[in-house]
This record gives C-alpha cells, sequence and structure tokens, in this order.
C-alpha cells in the first residue's frame, strides 16, 4: 500500500465542516461549576487582603484564593522549567491579569458577576518591564527560583537569588575577540520584537472531574501526559490517579504547552467536590501567555572576501512574570542565534528574564522567528554597506552540508543552499522587475532561517490489531490542526498494508495512551512518528509470529483476521505492537555551551517577498510573498503545505500589525477589536516551494514542519522596504507608522511624537 | 431571573423554551446540543458564532436568543441533514480548507449566503464578502479555492442551505 505520500484529507475533516468535531470547549458534565476568575490589577505588589464577602451572591457555591489552594496543596507552584507560577496568587501579584481568586457557580454569568464584586489590596512595588532593564537586579520579580527539575534538557537549572535572569545560556566557539580584531570590517546592529499572542480561537479551556481519590482533566492543551505528572505532583499522588483526556484543539500554536488552567480547574474541583470548567475569553488569553519580546545585539567581522569571520550575539528575552518555557527558548534558540552561516568564531549569550508583563512561551517557533528577524536584517545590511547582492553574501556565507553549525554539531540533512537558491528563482531574484515610480516604490528582499528540534525527548506509541484485522493507533500527539492524526494513519497504512482512512487514531486519554514529551516544537511528526512506524512493525512482527504459532506455512501473507481465527478458533485476540523514540542527544557543555549533538533534525525555511511602498503614508503592500522550506519527504504534501502557508500568514501579521500594548503594565488592546490578526483580505499572492530533500533519520524520509513557514517573512519584508525606498526599520511590528517616521527621518523632516 | 418562552423553527423542526432575556444565540443552541456555533471573540469579529437566522447570517454572540421568537433559526449541523455534505462543505474538504476547524462552520454558512448573492464570485468579492470571518490557522488560501469550487459544484445558482 503506498500511503505514505498520498494527499487525502484530514481523517476528521467531515466532523469539522459539519460542526460536530468534539473540542473541550462542548464539553458539559452532570453538576459542573463554572468558574470566573478575579484578576489583579497591579503589576507588582504585596496582597495586604482580598475580600471576597461581596461575592456571596445568590447561586455562589465557592469562592477560592491562594491560602484556599494553600492548605489543599502545601506547594501550590508549577512550571516546567521552575516552579514559581503559583495556581492562585500568593504572598505577591507580578503582573496586570495575573490569576487572584476564582469564583464557582452552575451559572457563568453568575460567576462573571461575583468575580467582579471581589476586591483586593495591594501594596504596590516598583515594576520592570523591559527586558534590558530586568538585567539590573534593582527590582526583582522573585524572590527565590526553585528549578523544577522535570526535563532532561532543564536538569542544569539552579537555585537562584537577587536576579531575574532564569536562564543565561554562553557558547564559545572559536575566538571571536581575536577574530573580531583581524576582521576587514566590524559592523554592528540592535534589533527589537515586540510583545504577541498566540489568540486560539478556542480560547484555554479545561474541566476537572473529581473521583473517588482520583482527577479526570478534560483539557484544551499540547501536552497531555505532562498535565498529569505535573496534576499528579501537586497533590502528591501517583500518575494513575489521574486522567487527562483531550480531544481535538481549535487551535494552539504553543499557547497550549505545560499546564495552563488545568492546576486551577484541578484544585477547585476537589475542594468543590463537583466538576469545575474554566473556559477564558478572548480577552483573558492576553493574561495567559504570549510571545516574547526581544532585544538583539549582533555583530559581525568580515574579511576581505566578504566572509563573515566573527560573529557575536547577545540576546535578552522577556519571559514576563512566570518562566514557563522560557528557558527552553532562550536555550534552544540560543545556539542558532548566529543564523544558518558558516562562521568560525562565534560567541553567544541569550538570557531569559524574568519583568512584569504576561508571561511568554513557545509560539510557532520558539523562540527562531525572533532571531532569523534580527539575524536577517543585519546580513542584508552587511551585504548593502559592502555592496554585495545580498543573495551571492548569503551564498558565499551559507552553512553546508558536513559542516559543523555554531554549536560544533555537524550539519546533516539540512537543505538551506537549496531554500535560498528556490527563493532566489522564484522570486526571480536576478531579473529585472518594475521599480515603482512617484510615491510608489517597489523593492524585495530575501531571508532564511533554521532551527533545532527539542532534544532529548520521548514518544510511545502502541498499535493495536483487532481480531478482525482492523487497527487501533494510540498516541497521545495532540491534533490540534496540524494533521498529525492523518500523518500517522499513514505511517500504520504503509507498515500494515491497510488505507490510513481505515486506521482509528484514538485521541489522547493518558489511561490509555502512551507518554508523549508533547505536541510542540515541530517534533511529532519526527519523534512520534517514528515510534509509531517502529510500533507498527513490531505489530506486523507480532502478526507473523502468532501464524507460525497457529501452524500457517512461513512466508505466505495470510490476512490478520484468518491469523487469529486459526489461533484462537473464533474472531477473538489482540496483536500489541509497542515502540518507544528517543533520538540521542549530547547536551551543550556548560562553560562553552558547545555539544556534537545537539539535535536529531534541522528545520529550514525561508521567505522572498516583492513589497510596494507608499512613500506618502508609510503603507506597505505585500506584491509577492515566496515561502520555501526542506520538509524531508513529506508524508502528506497537501497538509504540509498548509501548514507552511498558514505558518507564514500568522509571522505576516506579527511583522505588520500584531502588538500588545501595555500603558504602565495594563493591556490597552485586550481584543480581536483592537489588536489586528490577519483577515482574508490581508493575505498577499502567496507561493510554496518544498525542496527535493530527504530526513534519512526522520519516519520515510519526513521531518517536522509546523514552524517553518514562520523563520523568514520578517525580516524579508524589511530588506525588502529597504530595498523600496531605503530605509531600515529595527523593530516589529512594521507598521505605516514605523514606516512614514523612518521616511521621514530619512528626509530630514521628523514627525513629532503623538 | 424571569424567563421569556420563544417559539421559533430549528433547523426545520418546532422548537419552543423559556430563557432569561440577557442568554444569546449560542447559549440557546448549546441547549440543544448544537456546538457548531461557537463563541470566541464575543465581539462579533470573528464569525466562529455565525448562524442562520431567517436565512440571513447573524452573530450568535451578539445576537440575544428571544430575539429568535417567531424566527427560523438554521445551524451547520443541518446542512448534511439528509446525510450528504452540502456542496459547500464538500468544496471545504477536497480543498483543504481546514486546520483546527474552529472556525470552519462559520464560514461554511458564510459562503452558501455569499454564493446566493454571486454566484460566480471574484476574488474580490470573496475577500470582502467573507471579511467578518477569521481563520487563526490562516487555511485563507484553501477557503478561498473551496468557495470558488463550490461555486462550479452548485446544485443549481438560486439553491438555499437547507
Amino acid at each position: 500500500m503506498n500511503e505514505v505520500g498520498r494527499e487525502i484529507p484530514r481523517l476528521e475533516v467531515r466532523a469539522k465542516v459539519s460542526g460536530r468535531a468534539e473540542y473541550t470547549h462542548n464539553l458539559r458534565l452532570p453538576g459542573m461549576l463554572y468558574g470566573k476568575i478575579f484578576r489583579s490589577t497591579v503589576s507588582h505588589g504585596r496582597i495586604r487582603s482580598i475580600d471576597t464577602k461581596a461575592a456571596s451572591l445568590a447561586g455562589v457555591h465557592l469562592v477560592v484564593t491562594g491560602e484556599d489552594i494553600r492548605k489543599l496543596i502545601p506547594e501550590p507552584y508549577y512550571g516546567p522549567a521552575f516552579h514559581d507560577q503559583p495556581i492562585l496568587a500568593l504572598d505577591k501579584v507580578r503582573y496586570v491579569g495575573e490569576p487572584v481568586a476564582a469564583v464557582l457557580a452552575s451559572d457563568p454569568h453568575v460567576a462573571e458577576q461575583a468575580a467582579q464584586l471581589i476586591a483586593a489590596d495591594y501594596e504596590e512595588l516598583p515594576a520592570v518591564y523591559d527586558e534590558v532593564a530586568a538585567m539590573q537586579p534593582d527590582t526583582l520579580v522573585h524572590d527565590v527560583l526553585r528549578p523544577a527539575g522535570t526535563f532532561a534538557d532543564l536538569k542544569h537549572l539552579k537555585d537562584r537569588k537577587g536576579t531575574n535572569v532564569a536562564l543565561d545560556y554562553h557558547l564559545r566557539r572559536g575566538d571571536a575577540d581575536k577574530a573580531f580584531a583581524n576582521a576587514d570590517r566590524v559592523i554592528e546592529h540592535t534589533f527589537k520584537t515586540q510583545q504577541c499572542l498566540h489568540l486560539p480561537f478556542e480560547p484555554h479551556v479545561a474541566i476537572a472531574e473529581p473521583g473517588d481519590g482520583r482527577l479526570t482533566v478534560y483539557t484544551s492543551n499540547q501536552t497531555p501526559s505532562f498535565i498529569r505528572v505535573e496534576i499528579a505532583r501537586l497533590f502528591g499522588w501517583p500518575e494513575n490517579r489521574v486522567r487527562v483526556k483531550v480531544p481535538y484543539l481549535g487551535g494552539g500554536y504553543g499557547a497550549k504547552v505545560y499546564v495552563k488552567l488545568e492546576a486551577l480547574v484541578a484544585a477547585l474541583a476537589v475542594l468543590a467536590r463537583r466538576p469545575v470548567k474554566i473556559a477564558l475569553t478572548m480577552e483573558e488569553q492576553f493574561y495567559m501567555i504570549t510571545k516574547h519580546p526581544t532585544t538583539f545585539r549582533i555583530k559581525s567581522g568580515i574579511d576581505k572576501h566578504g566572509r563573515v569571520v566573527a560573529r557575536a550575539c547577545e540576546v535578552h528575552w522577556n519571559g514576563g512574570a512566570y518562566a514557563d518555557i522560557g528557558p527552553r527558548v532562550t536555550q534552544k534558540s540560543g545556539f542558532t542565534a548566529a543564523g544558518p552561516y558558516d562562521i568560525e568564531n562565534v560567541s553567544i549569550d541569550s538570557y531569559a528574564l524574568y519583568t512584569n508583563r504576561t508571561p511568554a512561551g513557545a509560539l510557532r517557533g520558539f523562540g527562531v522567528p525572533q532571531l532569523v528577524w534580527a539575524y536577517e536584517s543585519h546580513t542584508d545590511l552587511i551585504a548593502r554597506e559592502l555592496g554585495i547582492d545580498a543573495v551571492a553574501f548569503r551564498r558565499n556565507n551559507i552553512l553546508r552540508d558536513g559542516r559543523p553549525q555554531a554549536s560544533g554539531t555537524v550539519l546533516r540533512d539540512a537543505a538551506i543552499g537549496e531554500v535560498l537558491d528556490a527563493l532566489a528563482s522564484r522570486i526571480g531574484w536576478d531579473a529585472p522587475f518594475d521599480r515603482g515610480s512617484g510615491a510608489l516604490r517597489r523593492g524585495r528582499g530575501v531571508a532564511i532561517g533554521f532551527k533545532a528540534s527539542i532534544s532529548p525527548t520521548t514518544s510511545v506509541a502502541v498499535v493495536n490489531v483487532s481480531a478482525d484485522g482492523s487497527i487501533y493507533l494510540y498516541k497521545s500527539t495532540v491534533d490540534m490542526g496540524q494533521g498529525s492524526d492523518t500523518a500517522f494513519a499513514q505511517i500504520v497504512g504503509e507498515v500494515l498494508d491497510v488505507k490510513a482512512e481505515d486506521v482509528r487514531v484514538v485521541a489522547p486519554d493518558t489511561d490509555v495512551t502512551p507518554y508523549d514529551m508533547g505536541t510542540l516544537g515541530s517534533r511529532s511528526l519526527f519523534h512520534m512518528g517514528n515510534a509509531v512506524r517502529l510500533a507498527a512493525e513490531d505489530a506486523r512482527a507480532k502478526l507473523r509470529a502468532l501464524a507460525t504459532e497457529a501452524g500457517l506455512p512461513a512466508g505466505t501473507n495470510y490476512p490478520a483476521a484468518e491469523i487469529f481465527k486459526k489461533r484462537y478458533g473464533m474472531q477473538a485476540g489482540n496483536v500489541i505492537g509497542t515502540a518507544s523514540f528517543v533520538p540521542n542527544h549530547t547536551p551543550p557543555d556548560a562553560q562553552t555551551g558547545l555539544s556534537d549533538n545537539v539535535t536529531p533534525f534541522w528545520m529550514v525555511g525561508g521567505a522572498a517577498a516583492e513589497v510596494e511602498v507608499d512613500t506618502e503614508t508609510g503603507h506597505v503592500r505585500i506584491l509577492r510573498l515566496v515561502n520555501a522550506a526542506d520538509c524531508g519527504k513529506p508524508i502528506n504534501p497537501a497538509v504540509a503545505r498548509t501548514q507552511l502557508s498558514g505558518a507564514a500568514i500568522m509571522q505576516l501579521g506579527f511583522t505588520l500589525s500584531e502588538a500588545m500594548q501595555l500603558d504602565g503594565g495594563q493591556v490597552t488592546n485586550a481584543s480581536l477589536a483592537d489588536y489586528k490578526i490577519p483577515g482574508i483580505g490581508d493575505i498577499p499572492p502567496m507561493e510554496a516551494a518544498f525542496v527535493a530533500a530527504e530526513q534519512h533519520s526522520g519516519p520515510f524520509g519526513a521531518k517536522g514542519i509546523g514552524e517553518t513557514g514562520t523563520f523568514g517573512v520578517s525580516p524579508a519584508i524589511a530588506n525588502a522596504i529597504h530595498d523600496a525606498v531605503g530605509v531600515r526599520i529595527t523593530e516589529l511590528p512594521i507598521t505605516a507608522e514605523a514606516v512614514l517616521r523612518a521616511l521621514r527621518a530619512k528626509a530630514g523632516r521628523p514627525l513629532e511624537d503623538a | 431571573m424571569g424567563t421569556r418562552t420563544i417559539n421559533f423553527t430549528l433547523n426545520g423542526e418546532p422548537a419552543s423554551t423559556a430563557i432569561e432575556p440577557h442568554r444569546n444565540l449560542v447559549e440557546l443552541l448549546a441547549r440543544y446540543g448544537l456546538f457548531g456555533a461557537r463563541e470566541s471573540c464575543g465581539q462579533g469579529l470573528c464569525g466562529c458564532c455565525t448562524v442562520l437566522v431567517d436565512e440571513k447570517a447573524v452573530s450568535g454572540c451578539l445576537y440575544f436568543a428571544v430575539w429568535v421568537d417567531g424566527k427560523s433559526v438554521t445551524t451547520v449541523e443541518h446542512l448534511d441533514a439528509d446525510g450528504a455534505l452540502s456542496y459547500v462543505q464538500q468544496a471545504f474538504v477536497a480543498c483543504g480548507a481546514i486546520q483546527c476547524g474552529f472556525c470552519t462552520p462559520g464560514f461554511v454558512l458564510m459562503t452558501h449566503q455569499l454564493l446566493k448573492h454571486y454566484p460566480d464570485p471574484s476574488d474580490e468579492n470573496i475577500r470582502h464578502y467573507l471579511a467578518g470571518n477569521l481563520c487563526r490557522c490562516a487555511a485563507y488560501p484553501e477557503i478561498v479555492e473551496a468557495v470558488k469550487q463550490a461555486a462550479k459544484t452548485a446544485p443549481t445558482r438560486t439553491r438555499q442551505p437547507r
């Protein structure tokens, strides 16, 4: 059966077009209470008192504060990197919007009204919002930091006091200082990115159902296995007393990794002894999780042949009030901060910082889009300053297979040069084009980026062949729209010679489906895909053994149903194939940050843009956007293409319009009316190009593609704007106002501040 | 809080219920086990809560439930009442115009109304008409294709959603 490579529709597509797909959003349980959250109005302060008396409305079942939770759970702090986040605020609040109390009622409107009647008194403390300012220990967001010690890649985090730095990662390759001293030219820039958000249309939602010393958690979450571990840890229970069930997700993009509402609903359900559901509103998502703002200082030394011989990178990541997975963003992205170039001497310093903002985590790229924004803007500026064509300059410096990346890991199966070539050829880089006239000026730009996968991580899969030969696949990967269920069914179908549509893919349920580290970082197709393939191969081998046991002649190809009937005398029995997949990994050296095996695979992508700038208004129109990627050999090319274009359009929003605005720590645009995401009218003419490639260690040559489309979009557009009108935007988003300000400044007529 | 009894037609069947005046249409539909209309942005901007009332698309999150008294309500769940997907749904499947699927029912219902007004829609017609439906997964290129394909496969150019 040729299932791999077939462009079948997603398995659940019929349920989705008819509105019947199952989401946590839909779920209601008998006797269920709705929870609403009372949130902090100050950025940083000690809690003096919380007055909940007025909240005792008719219909209110329970009002809960952090102290009530501390009686149930003595150490009610959670987090994947540090146990720093309280289930409800304790002693201090650290950002506007932090949950302080919760109200439970059988009618959500009553709960909401009651939550508005709670009052809290705070002793306000000085706050810090900027990631560079947070390097100084003048204002401390946390008095003490306790590492979680959960994940293998974050075991090195240390107890810290007197600092806002959650993690600092340093890489030293060659001798950067010496190389800068000997360089022909040294060029330095600083770039910044803004705070923006995932905003899945199914806002965070979770339900906890208490049982006899047990809990079932139904949640819209990308990491069911982690939720089970973390809830069990908080209660001091074995894992098997917590069951986590995850249906389809109405979007995730990294917003729904690790604990979000789950610890809160679990504690509330145990206190109330009733099922509890909390569903955030769109506005409340602005107080849950965001994308890191960054400040990136980058310096390059170039020799007289136009080769980059040294690069120094200093990246500050604004992690907000709680670390979430920011330390991994800082480290994993950190070691690629010098870009996909072959540079002998590299120094990287990457800092995860606490500030008094909504926490930041992973958003489609684990920090890589922020890095590519800086290093590809910088690369373009170097080429301009040297008077070298931007594509030729990149080709001269590009990192090729067989050469060591900055970390020391030798590049394998990363088609960086091919992606650059595809972009140049699709956009017609070497051909003349219309540069516009009058107030409307046109330009073009290109950008490429790469990303390492998360490592070391574990995925386990189970393939169950029933007595009639029909097949179940059990895995804890969450399908949030990326099509993982479909891809895994295709892999099973390929191995066991059945149609993918006939494989029953069981939704994550930790009582049933085995461990997976999480659906994040584009890791699923590679890690779980490999586990699924191995589990299917195990089932195939066991079926053959069963045939031998049943006395069927070897080498014959009996249908599974006949093997079972022969062995058990009727339609009975199962064959269970199972496998785990854990790629090899060498942790980065504590001093040098170097590793000879830092990632099991590389994601490679880029963009080329042609833009038109209205010099009278600063408005930028994208005339063409080409996205190119190495996704290995795609399992389902049609689904892979939608991942590439969807990621690129999402990044287009982060490039041109999306920015969370703060006033004294208060978000001032927490709604879709004031925070502009791309609509159908904002989509430029787009093309997708997959380069011919193969990930030899991936399942049937495939690798992850969920984030790759984000990499090049922002710098390609900034580079094209520079090409069109000669101004450089160094901070996202690139609004018309920002472009107009730059144009007026260049013309010597700067706009006054509003 | 007081309730009001409303009588309406829901997906072709008569329906009657007592409901508080502050509840919206999405809450009313949930009582009937209909979850295809979903409250997301809560401001009538994303289109996830699209419902047809007297064959006109409304934002269910901003539309009070009591307003459907005496009216006919059609939800996405009715489009395949005879067991077969509507031609618009089939086009969305064929074009892969779906990722997480949360916004999809709104797009499907709005496309039925779009094709009623523009049997041969231009790209501009499509973009203008669907400006009130957002897709965070950004399946927009595939959605535009699906609308065009649906236009080609419409059983009759005046057919309404059932």
